[in-house]
């Protein structure tokens, strides 16, 4: 069902320069071409009674609800499947509308439970509602007649059930999943009255179903109904705000009573999601209120101390002195912090103003070093921003789609939906990638062609693909002649057309047959509108910033940058990735990209803040790690990061950990990163907090707080506090004046304020004087640097390489229902669809090795090893194994090395050699874990929590 | 600081440059990527290697640049 007090006009908007007038019962509308009768006489106050259509679904024209009246044509047309024309004149009420209309909610209810008293739906009940609209009075075929009364419900799926007893069969669902969501999984079997709906003959839990909730929205009844709405009733308000896990940036209204989430229902003005949303936001939000949370600030001196509670102002007292002390003893340089990807802007910014302004460092770095810390310097240095080209909505005027290194129906679900509308419209499909990605083959989709390279290759790679488009003469030069520097443009021309960059010489390296490479660059090439859409898969290798530049170069030659439909589009991970990047959390940037050796914006920041900006860069992430090791880094401030987890060489980040004095945690539980740390700060969920992210499209939302934090602070407060403790004051009263200080400080924030988010619903920076509502499409009318700039490219492999010890290669990923570390996601119903990480390898290198499907494997690197359970499938090439990295005590993160990207340190997650043999016990180290697990439990105050991981 | 990883990282930097035919830009593109992205405490303790006589493992690209770029690469 729809969210409550939301209108709904029936079928879609349509965008048209030409308009059409007509008379509706009188009143005369205007309204854009190809609008339906249905949607028009809503302008003209009338809502006409409906079933079978809703304003997210193509009109369907089957409940006969509907019927109009219109005057020169025969008959009772159905108002939402007519479109308006100039001059017609409609009439929506009238007697013969009236009984026909009646005739037609009797069939219905004849056939229908009537327990509206006690049904879920009561309140917010489209059938209900229609029966009284139409004025229905009585039911003379009687309730005895055949019925579907006793049809089973379906419970199976942990947030929704499937009563079929109050099914009217209006195919809203079914639509929903196809058009909406594009998983196909619904079904109407039978015919006339024998007709109901399936998940594919068998229960939603073991459908295709992946449990996004679009059919839930889309039915008119209770048939479909959230459980949390079955427990706890109809809300009584509703808050907007933003989705705290991808970087698609959903909009949602959290459907409240008191303070409580009754339900969380995607919202259809959000910029981003236009109403659809996946099963973490929709659903996996009861985590917020899990046992584990810890709402009560802990200190302890050794990390084999029990932890003691304490006020926040002792916490905040000692975690101040602990931190002069350190840098009494250490120097200035000694400490540092990680800002959270998943905080909001406002709260990263003060992070780094802690750092800059009371550390008088720069050593903050924040979690996009270890995921799209190549994108920044790649985009920055080839365009001239750190940023991703396009808004989502220019997904729909591509041709052709280039989707590299990424798995949106897994890690960016919503756009994902949006992808694939667009592939069933037509157009073609690329992927390269070392796995069978879903989105390779889906229901009425298809890649022409899938680039299957060996991991570690994409350079080589998109080499190739450079060298066809130059060579074939599809390079659009006088694009190029306006828009890019020569000089460079001639060297990289002249570099990537030699004969080792051709499909041919490289088949050897990426193990992708030259005529699909040069397939796939023609297809590109050629296109009217090619858009390029990459993810972790390229920016998480030894060359992340070289192949970021790369696909640079690539849309430059074609011209695909600049407008609806092309572009490089990083699909950024963490919700606000983007944002925290924006906001100053490098160790050679301040906010908005601006390099701390520039002296003009040193001075700005240093006016404002009142100190001195250190003009040489910090510290980042893994140069933290190993000073900490040898001896000239002892304190680190982590806001909501677990880098004990989400980092590469656990080994190595735990002994880095250890060896410091004073580690300080900011988080919602006793995450892996607390188990090492000194200072508990409990943090604030999403839910309890102002503030804003910034999704992968740059786009602004508000984050509202629907619920008082539990631990009495918000996120950005503690960071206030421990700078006031270090005796900085940082006033502010609400996070809308810290976004007017990053709005004063940064050009590309310039116009912004939450009064005009408030206004707009969401801006997409650059927002300034030039574009005081933001922009959806960069580099318009030139390259934010002035000439875009080629970068030679040279495939360098990396060092981590195969050999008789270690023959395969590992590569990690997401999937659909955990997030990242899976502290959150864990924490919920979630874990029915992924209960454990386990190890997809290749039935060739599976036989060799006597692995069955559900052995144990022990999967051991140069760095480690751990045990995972096997799971035999085609999606990997023979050679690679590959896994996902969402339980702690998988330990995806022994395997991995220390290899990182050249420019950034971004580590190579994606390329570890490794050994699997079967086995039948956890590793050391996994039992190791444990110990370390159990005992740090038990030193919480009371002990171990309660509850096991899963509860809601 | 953990000298063969720095040079580790120093070689990986030097062999994107590498690609540059121009040699003047491939040095100041080196030198200038340190510069903006490493620490100074990195800098330092590598070009003391090279000062002190270490650094064999380093490839031509970095230690030309640590003579020719020397006042642009230390702060
Ligand atoms: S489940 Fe709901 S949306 Fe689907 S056909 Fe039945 S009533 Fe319509
Ligand atoms: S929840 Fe989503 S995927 Fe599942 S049946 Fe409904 S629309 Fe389809
Ligand atoms: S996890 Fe991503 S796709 Fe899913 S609802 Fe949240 S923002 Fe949208
Ligand atoms: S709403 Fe028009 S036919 Fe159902």
């Amino acid at each position: 069902m729809y969210s409550i007090h939301e209108r709904d006009p029936g079928t879609p908007i349509r965008i048209s320069t030409k308009r059409v007038s007509l008379t509706i019962d009188g009143v005369t509308v205007n309204v854009p071409e190809g609008t339906s009768v249905m949607r028009a006489a809503t302008q003209a106050g009338v809502n006409v009674p409906k079933l079978c259509a809703t304003d997210s679904l193509e009109a369907f024209g089957s409940c006969r609800l509907c019927l109009v009246q219109i005057e020169g044509r025969r008959g009772f047309p159905a108002s939402c499947t007519t479109l308006v024309e100039p001059g017609m004149k409609v009439t929506t009420q009238s007697p013969k509308l009236a009984t026909l209309r009646r005739g037609v909610m009797e069939l219905y209810i004849s056939d229908h439970p009537l327990d509206c008293l006690t049904c879920p739906a009561n309140g917010n009940c489209e059938l209900q509602e229609m029966a009284g609209v139409v004025g229905l009075r009585e039911v003379r075929y009687g309730y005895a007649g055949e019925n579907h009364l006793e049809a089973p419900k379906d419970e199976s799926n942990p947030y929704f059930s499937f009563d079929a007893t109050k099914c009217i069969v209006c195919s809203r669902c079914v639509r929903a999943c196809e058009e909406v969501q594009g998983t196909f999984a619904l079904t109407v079997l039978g015919r006339g009255f024998d007709s109901k709906i399936s998940p594919g003959g068998t229960d939603f839990l073991s459908s295709e179903c992946v449990s996004c909730g679009a059919c839930v929205q889309a039915c008119p009844t209770s048939t479909l109904m959230e459980k949390s709405i079955e427990e706890r009733g109809q809300p009584d308000h509703v808050v907007a705000t933003t989705c705290a896990y991808c970087g698609v940036g959903c909009s949602f209204r959290a459907e409240m009573k008191g303070n409580e989430v009754v339900r969380m229902v995607p919202d259809k003005q959000g910029g981003a999601n236009h109403g659809h949303s996946c099963v973490k936001g929709r659903f996996a939000w009861g985590y917020a209120t899990h046992p584990d949370r810890i709402t009560t600030p802990m200190i302890r001196a050794r990390i084999t101390d029990p932890w003691r509670e304490v006020s926040w102002e002792e916490a905040f007292a000692y975690t101040a002195s602990e931190l002069r002390r350190i840098q009494g003893t250490y120097g200035a340089a000694s400490i540092g912090a990680i800002t959270s990807s998943r905080c909001t802007n406002e709260e990263t910014y003060l992070v780094q103003k802690l750092v800059r302004a009371v550390f008088g460092n720069n050593n903050v770095d924040t979690c996009a070093r270890v995921c799209h810390s190549p994108t920044g310097y790649g985009l920055k240095t080839t365009l001239g921003e750190s940023a991703g080209t396009q808004d989502f909505d220019s997904v729909e005027h591509a041709d052709v789609i280039v989707v590299i290194g990424a798995n949106p129906t897994d890690a960016h679900p919503v756009f994902a939906s949006r992808m694939k509308k667009r592939l069933r419209e037509g157009a073609g499909l690329v992927v390269i990638d070392p796995r069978q990605t879903d989105l390779v083959r889906q229901p009425h989709v298809e890649a022409a062609y899938h680039l299957q390279l060996v991991p570690g290759t994409n350079v080589a790679v998109i080499n190739a693909l450079a060298h066809v488009i130059v060579t074939e003469g599809m390079l659009r030069e006088e694009y190029i002649r306006a828009r890019c520097d020569l000089v460079e443009y001639e060297k990289w021309k002249a570099f990537i057309a030699l004969p080792e960059n051709s499909p041919e010489a490289l088949e050897a390296t990426t193990g992708v047959p030259a005529a699909q490479i040069r397939g796939a660059a023609r297809l590109y090439g050629q296109a009217k509108n090619g858009a390029i859409y990459y993810g972790l898969g390229v920016t998480e290798h030894s060359q992340g910033s070289t192949m970021v530049m790369g696909i640079a170069n690539l849309a430059m030659a074609t011209g695909n940058i600049g407008r609806p439909g092309v572009g490089v589009n990083p699909l950024r991970g963490q919700n606000n990735v983007q944002g925290s990047c924006d906001m100053g959390s490098f160790p050679h940037e301040l906010p908005g990209y601006r390099h701390v050796s520039d002296p003009a914006v040193r001075a700005l920041f240093g006016a404002a803040w009142g100190v001195e900006i250190q003009p040489e860069p910090g510290l980042r992430i893994p140069n933290m790690f190993d000073a900490a090791l040898d001896g000239s880094f002892k304190g680190l401030y982590v806001q909501g990061e677990d880098i004990a987890q989400s980092d590469p060489d656990t080994h190595h980040v735990l002994r880095a950990l250890s060896s410091m004095e004073c580690v300080i945690v900011q988080d919602l539980f006793l995450v892996e990163t607390a188990k090492y740390a000194h200072v508990f700060f409990p943090g604030a969920t999403f839910l309890e907090k102002d503030g804003t992210f910034t999704n992968a499209e740059r786009r602004i939302n508000r984050v509202r707080k629907v619920m008082p934090p539990r631990a009495g602070l918000a996120d950005w407060e503690i960071t206030v506090r421990l700078g006031q403790a270090m005796g900085v004051d940082m006033p502010y009263a609400h996070p809308s004046e810290i976004m007017d200080e990053i709005a004063a400080l940064t050009p590309t924030f310039h116009g912004v304020s939450y009064d005009k988010l408030e206004r707009l619903g969401s801006i997409q920076w650059p927002c300034n004087d030039a574009a005081p509502e933001g922009t959806p499409v960069m580099h318009a009318e030139q390259f934010v640097r002035g000439k875009g700039r080629f970068v030679i490219t040279r495939y360098v492999p990396t060092t981590e390489r195969t050999n008789r010890d270690y023959p395969l290669i590992l590569t990690t990923g997401r999937i659909l229902s955990q997030y990242n570390v899976g502290a959150q996601t864990r924490r919920t119903a979630n874990v029915t669809w992924h209960p454990e990480d386990v190890l997809e390898i290749h039935p060739h290198d599976a036989e060799f090795r006597g692995v069955a499907d559900g052995d144990l494997v022990a999967v051991t690197s140069r760095a480690g090893e751990t045990v995972l359970r096997a799971e035999i499938t085609e999606r990997v090439q023979p050679g690679v194994v590959y896994t996902t990295f969402h339980h702690p005590e998988s330990g995806a993160n022994v395997v991995t090395t220390e290899n990182s990207d050249w420019a950034t340190n971004c580590p190579e997650y994606k390329v570890t050699a490794v050994q699997v043999r079967r086995t039948t016990e956890r590793s050391v180290w996994q039992r190791e874990f444990d110990a370390t697990a159990h005992a740090q439990a038990d030193l919480l105050p009371g002990g171990p929590r309660p509850s096991g991981e899963a509860a809601e | 600081m953990n000298l063969e990883k720095l040079t580790k990282m120093a070689n990986e930097i030097a062999a994107f440059f590498d690609a540059d035919p121009d040699r003047a830009a491939a040095l100041d593109g080196f030198a200038g990527h340190l510069r903006r992205f490493w620490e100074p405490r990195m800098r330092k303790e590598l070009v003391a290697l090279v000062d002190g006589g270490g650094g064999g493992d380093l490839l031509p690209l970095v230690r030309q640049a640590f003579v020719e770029r020397r006042a642009q690469i230390l702060p």
